[in-house]
This record gives C-alpha cells, sequence and structure tokens, in this order.
C-alpha cells in the first residue's frame, strides 16, 4: 500500500513538474488537507459486511437500477437515492445543508467544475484510501486530472461533454454550405452564408450567459484562465486567447449572422422545433437531449468534430460532466465511497448507462467499447454519433483547472457576459467587467490572487 | 385604586395572556427568532478562507454604495410608482361598478375577477411567461397575422412592465375585494342622504363612496407597495426565460437571495434584508402620510 501510494504520488509529480512545483506540491499533498491520505490501508471489504444506511443525492436517471445492481453485490447495505435538483438549485441546498450541518447525503452528485469550489470548504473527502490502487488509470487522462486535485481523489467520474457541433444536414445541405465544416473561419463564413439564405434561421445560437459553453470554447482555444489554488488563484479573463474566442463570435453578432436567445429555455426547445437553429455547438450529452425535442426533424441531423482554430488540428473542451462525490462527515466513508466507485465502474451498472441511458462515459474501457462506438442512431441518419464525440473526448486538453469560487465566476459571467451581448456591445467588452468582479470576489473571501 | 379593584383586572389579564401565549411563542419562535439571528449575522463576517470576524456595520455602508442593490430598489420604485396606481384605479372601478347593483351576473363578475388570486405566483408568472413567448405565445401569434413584427416582451425594456402585467392580474381582484367589502360596511342613510340631495349614481360614487373608502384604499396601498418591494417570484421565473435581462440582482429581494445562495455571502445578505426593510418601511411610513393629510383638511 505504502508503496503504491508513494508511487502514485511520483507519477503525479512528474506530470507537474513542468510547472517545477514538484516539491512543493509534494509537502502539500502529504501534509495538507484531507489528512485521510495518510491512514493507510482500510479494510473496505470488512465494512461492506456491517449493515449500514447509505444516502445519494443525484438527478442522474439511470440511479435507481444501479442500485439495484448494487445491492445484490452489497445486501446488506441500504442506500436512499434523492432528487434534490439539479444543476444549480443542487449545489445551493448542498450548501445549505452544510452550512447547517444536517440532513447531509454521504454520497453526492457533484459535476467536476464544482469539485475545487466544494475543496476549499473542505466538504469533500479525499477517497484515495478507500479506492482500489492505480483506481485512476481506468480514466483518460483530462479526466483523471479534474478529480485528482490537491493530492487527493474527490470523486469518481461518472460521465463527461467533450464538445463537437451538430447540424442539420437538409438544412445546410440547401443552403450549399459544404459539410463537415472543419475550422472556425470556414464556420463564419457558413454562418453568414446560411442566414443570408435562410432570413428567419441561425446556423447556432450562441447565448452571451452560457458560461459552460464559453469556458469550454476557451478550453479549446488554449486559455487557461484559472487556476484551483486558492493561495495562489489565476484569473485571467482577459487573456488574448478568450478574447479571440469572443471577438469571433462578436463579429457573428454583430453580422447579425447567430442569435444569442438564452438556452434551455422553452423558447429556445421550440426553436429547434422550428428550425429556427440549424445547429448546436453541443457536448456529449447534446444529441440525446435533442433528441427529445425535436422529433419532427428525426434522421436529418448529423454530428460532427468541433470546428478548429487551424486546419488539421484537433483540440476540443469539455462542457459538463460528473462525478459521484463522498462528503467529509459520512459516517460510512469506506461503504460510501464503495458505493460510488461500484456503479460508476463495474461493468454491469457502466453498460447499463452507457447503453440504456445513453450516458457519455467516463472510463476507458467503455470509451473503447466497439459494440458501443459502432451504435447507429436513425435521429443523426444512423450516423455513429457517440464514435464523433469519443474522437472528441481523446481531443480535450489535460491540463485545465477551475477556480475554487465557481458558482460566482459563472453566475457572474452569465450575468455580465450575457447583458453585454443582449445589448449588442458584444462579449469580448464586458470581459474585463467580468475579471474585475471575480478578483474583487475572490480577494473579499480571503482567496490570495496570483499577482497581487 | 385598592387591590380589591386590581384583582379581577389581573386575572383578565392573566386570561389574556393565556390566549394570546400560543400566538406570542410561535410569533416569537418564526418571526422574532430568526430577525434577531438575522441581525446578529449581519454585523459579522464570513469567508470563504479564514473564518469569521466581526464588523459592525460595515455590511450597511456597503450597502448603501452597491449599485447593484440601489439599482434593484430604483427599479421597484419606478415599478411601485407606475403598477400601484394602475392596479389599484382598476380595482377601484371595478368595485364601484359592481357596487353600483346595475351590473347582472355581479357575482359571477366577482368571483372571475378574484380567482387569479388563487392562482399560486409561480404558475402565474409561468402562465404569463408562455403567453409573451415570441415563438409561440398568442400574442406573437396574432401580430404574425397582421403582418407586424412580435413585440419583445421580454426583453431588457419590456420585463418589468411586463411583470407589472402579471402581478397587475394577480392582485386586481384581491384588492376590488378589499374595496368591495368596505363599501358594503357604509351605512344605507348615507346614500339616502344622498339621494335626497339629488345625487345620481356617478355623483355618489364620486362624492360619497370615494372620501369614504379612504382608510381601504389607504389598506390596499400600503399592501401593494410593501409587495412590491419584496418582488421575487415573478423575476425569478422569467429568469429562465430571460437571464440576460434579469441577471442576478433585477430586485432587491433576488439579489439578497443571489448573494446568500450562490455568492456564499450570507452575512452581506442580512444586512441587505435590513436595509430593504427600511427602506420598505420609510416608503410605507411616507405613503400613509401622503394619504392621511387632505383627511385631516376635511
Amino acid at each position: 500500500m505504502r508503496d503504491t501510494e508513494r508511487h502514485t504520488t511520483g507519477r503525479r509529480c512528474a506530470l507537474l513538474s513542468v510547472a517545477g512545483l514538484c516539491v512543493v506540491l509534494a509537502v502539500v499533498a502529504c501534509g495538507g488537507r484531507g489528512g485521510g491520505a495518510v491512514k493507510g490501508p482500510v479494510d473496505v471489504a470488512a465494512a461492506l459486511r456491517q449493515p449500514a444506511t447509505i444516502t445519494v443525492w443525484t438527478w442522474m436517471p439511470g440511479t435507481p437500477e444501479a442500485v439495484k445492481m448494487f445491492r445484490r453485490a452489497y445486501p446488506h447495505i441500504k442506500v436512499k437515492v434523492e432528487h434534490v435538483g439539479q444543476g444549480p438549485p443542487h449545489y445551493q441546498k448542498l450548501r445549505t445543508a452544510l452550512k447547517a450541518g444536517r440532513g447531509l447525503p454521504d454520497v453526492v452528485h457533484m459535476e467536476l467544475q464544482y469539485i475545487p469550489s466544494f475543496l476549499l470548504t473542505e466538504s469533500l473527502l479525499d477517497m484515495t484510501p478507500y479506492l482500489p490502487p492505480e483506481f485512476l488509470e481506468g480514466y483518460p487522462e483530462w479526466i483523471r486530472r479534474q478529480v485528482n486535485v490537491d493530492g487527493g481523489i474527490y470523486g469518481v467520474p461518472w460521465d463527461t461533454g467533450p464538445v463537437g457541433l451538430i447540424y442539420r444536414r437538409d438544412l445546410l445541405e440547401q443552403a450549399n454550405i459544404r459539410t463537415p465544416i472543419e475550422t472556425w473561419d470556414e464556420f463564419a463564413d457558413a454562418a453568414i452564408a446560411y442566414h443570408k439564405a435562410n432570413p428567419d434561421s441561425y446556423l447556432v445560437n450562441m447565448p452571451g450567459g452560457q458560461m459552460g459553453q464559453w469556458l469550454a470554447l476557451f478550453w479549446q482555444a488554449g486559455a487557461r484562465p484559472f487556476s484551483s489554488d486558492p493561495r495562489n488563484l489565476k484569473v485571467e479573463l482577459t487573456d488574448p486567447r478568450i478574447k479571440r474566442v469572443t471577438a469571433f463570435w462578436d463579429r457573428l453578432y454583430a453580422a447579425g449572422a447567430v442569435s444569442h436567445d438564452p438556452d434551455f429555455s422553452d423558447a429556445w426547445y421550440q426553436g429547434f422545433a422550428r428550425g429556427r437553429y440549424a445547429g448546436w455547438v453541443s457536448a456529449a450529452w447534446g444529441p440525446v437531449l435533442l433528441e427529445d425535442f425535436t422529433r419532427n426533424s428525426k434522421g436529418r441531423w448529423r454530428a460532427q468534430a468541433l470546428p478548429q482554430w487551424r486546419r488539421g488540428e484537433h483540440v476540443s473542451g469539455n462542457w459538463g460532466g460528473s462525478t459521484l462525490a463522498v462528503l467529509k462527515g459520512t459516517e460510512h466513508p469506506a461503504v460510501a465511497t464503495e458505493f460510488a466507485r461500484w456503479i460508476l465502474s463495474e461493468q454491469e451498472p457502466v453498460e447499463m448507462f452507457a447503453f440504456d441511458r445513453y450516458l457519455f462515459p467516463a472510463r476507458t474501457a467503455m470509451l473503447n467499447n466497439p459494440r458501443w462506438l459502432d451504435r447507429t442512431y436513425p435521429f443523426y441518419g444512423s450516423q455513429a454519433v457517440d464514435r464523433v464525440f469519443a474522437d472528441m473526448n481523446d481531443a480535450v486538453d489535460t491540463t485545465w483547472e477551475w477556480p475554487p469560487i465557481l458558482e460566482y465566476v459563472a453566475t457572474e459571467g452569465d450575468a455580465i457576459l450575457g447583458k453585454s451581448v443582449e445589448r449588442g456591445a458584444g462579449a469580448t467588452a464586458a470581459l474585463q467587467q467580468w475579471q474585475d468582479a471575480v478578483v474583487e470576489y475572490a480577494e473579499q473571501q480571503g482567496l490570495e490572487v496570483a499577482g497581487r | 385604586m385598592g387591590d380589591t379593584t386590581r384583582s379581577p383586572r389581573d386575572r383578565h389579564a392573566r386570561a389574556g395572556l393565556a390566549f394570546t401565549l400560543p400566538f406570542m411563542a410561535l410569533f416569537a419562535a418564526v418571526f422574532v427568532a430568526p430577525l434577531l439571528y438575522a441581525l446578529y449575522l449581519s454585523l459579522f463576517r464570513e469567508r470563504l478562507v479564514g473564518g469569521r470576524e466581526f464588523v459592525g456595520l460595515e455590511h450597511y455602508v456597503e450597502g448603501l454604495q452597491d449599485e447593484a442593490f440601489l439599482g434593484g430598489v430604483g427599479r421597484v420604485a419606478l415599478f411601485v410608482a407606475v403598477q400601484v396606481p394602475v392596479m389599484l384605479g382598476l380595482a377601484l372601478v371595478l368595485a364601484l361598478v359592481l357596487d353600483s347593483g346595475r351590473v347582472r351576473f355581479a357575482r359571477l363578475f366577482r368571483v372571475g375577477i378574484f380567482v387569479p388570486y388563487a392562482v399560486p405566483t409561480v404558475i402565474a408568472a409561468l402562465m404569463w411567461g408562455f403567453l409573451y413567448g415570441r415563438d409561440f405565445g398568442p400574442i406573437a401569434d396574432v401580430a404574425n397575422r397582421l403582418g407586424v413584427p412580435a413585440p419583445n416582451l421580454l426583453g431588457a425594456d419590456t420585463l418589468l412592465w411586463s411583470i407589472a402585467n402579471v402581478t397587475t392580474w394577480t392582485f386586481t381582484g384581491f384588492n376590488m375585494i378589499v374595496l368591495l367589502t368596505a363599501l358594503r360596511g357604509i351605512a344605507p342613510e348615507v346614500y339616502e342622504a344622498a339621494a335626497l340631495d339629488g345625487a345620481g349614481a356617478v355623483r355618489t360614487a364620486l362624492h360619497v363612496k370615494l372620501p369614504l373608502l379612504r382608510p381601504a384604499l389607504l389598506l390596499c396601498t400600503v399592501f401593494s407597495v410593501i409587495g412590491a418591494f419584496q418582488l421575487f417570484a415573478e423575476p425569478r421565473i422569467f429568469f429562465t426565460m430571460a437571464p440576460q435581462v434579469i441577471g442576478k440582482d433585477f430586485t432587491p429581494n433576488l439579489y439578497v437571495f443571489n448573494l446568500a445562495f450562490s455568492d456564499h455571502r450570507l452575512n452581506y445578505a442580512a444586512a441587505l434584508s435590513f436595509l430593504l426593510g427600511a427602506v420598505v418601511f420609510v416608503v410605507s411610513f411616507v405613503v400613509m402620510h401622503l394619504s392621511r393629510r387632505p383627511a385631516t383638511r376635511g
């Protein structure tokens, strides 16, 4: 056990030594928060033979089926699944319960981007001692690095959202637009040409206030605006690579070639059904979601790789994706961790989530499963859509970090960029205000902002 | 003033106390205690890193300079200035018409106008959101048929008034019932006297009923003003349809909510709640003062 631990830490340092921080990090990793890592071997199997009840907060469909499978393996463990909201309301309830110190679940749905924020409040358990050695080897590197923060493992990956492009082939063909669209330059020309040919329709809709999408595009463009370290927080929202992305979209806004309606609203769903939008810069979970509300255009959709900044490149970013994390206050750390590990890494539940629930898998084995890769979607003209996004998954850059104040960064960005784009002032003009707001907030909350 | 007179009064007082005790206990537990706790919270600052410290009135000073907060207060003040007179005017006219006894099916109308009040605010906001929808709402539909561009009722310039419409729709009936009840309370002799003096229906309404309605109208105004300053559910629902307009601080209450639950600034949120309470108190006081003045003259 000890040996493996040292080995893992060594490898982690090898990865990070690029930044020349190895020594510092090793010290932090061993003596830092969590403290669980030095506990030594834990007899997880013994814990699972004792009767216990754990509570799980998640909104993911399919969880009850997975729980049934889990209980066949571990009949002594009772699992209560509670759906307390999806997205922000879920985290608001979690924050409230953490504040109260009561009514907390043991296992909690935690999206990748929130992990550093809940680490900052010391709410998450380092799962390392309860997981098999080399557990993270089963995941692509970029995902591994998303859950492996500050020397611990703070979530078992569930699904992810590498970004690509989906579009209506029929509408684009009618407008004489060649697909696939390979570069962003081609994309801009296509958007302008498409709107000229169809004045009531847009190639895509790009809301000003959707940080998930913006950040994924910044990610693709090579910007790294944040670090997860509260003692040396990087905030670089006016980075030239970010401005390159926002300026690109500003040009299309100004030309009236893309719309900027708020997304995930009823009007937006209707927009797809009515053909107001001919495409969507979407994550891997997008294609199936779209299918639900645009039945009338079945068979006419296609998926393709995300357009690139330079021809021939192969880079993407990620939008969404989640894990199961264990809260520090749990009375059953071993059971809770094993539950998360079991339902998210054993073959039976993993296949159930991927095949029956169309969840985009995080595990390498599933991502390479030919039966899954070759599955065709009638809605997409029998295209093997998962293969397109699995390809994008390989292209997600590994070095992106989330800020430990994600809730503020995202909601403030949504408001500032959303309003600016709505006013017609564009996104680029709003970046400085966003930067200033985030820095002011970070300092007010006692974080140390790098370079200040 | 001997002991003999005091003892029965004492017994009364004790009985009274016993009767009000359940109320007082609940009032203290669910109203006074949270209020005091919020006041206590507002005097501290708790950071994500570095824990908690006493800051005194710092949050209140910050609130008075916070553009987001002041902007929200300004927005609801504008809302009050327009929506409250429109709604109460409407309620007043409807009450006078229904009270005139010249309307057939008065009872049906009364219930019909009151029904929106029974619709939960969230449902009302959702429903109106659909009606306002630019792509599939009936308003857009009519505009399309007439060949004019559909109005953007969820835009930056229009949303406040779209919300005003929802609250007017919801609360006109309630206010009408309050006014109608007040009208029913007027002694019939007053009307007889007016009729003997040769006053017609319109004259009676303007010169007899209206002055006598003053206390009820005042009550409605104060309730409406307080309600408007606490606007929360409507902007929160409209957020899903127009987040780029609502943002985090469209109304003071929404701002307080976001500060507490997405920005982790519970202490500052508590301070702003008290500031908002103070604003509501002052505005209500001014409204009462302004409406009383003519009455004392008469």
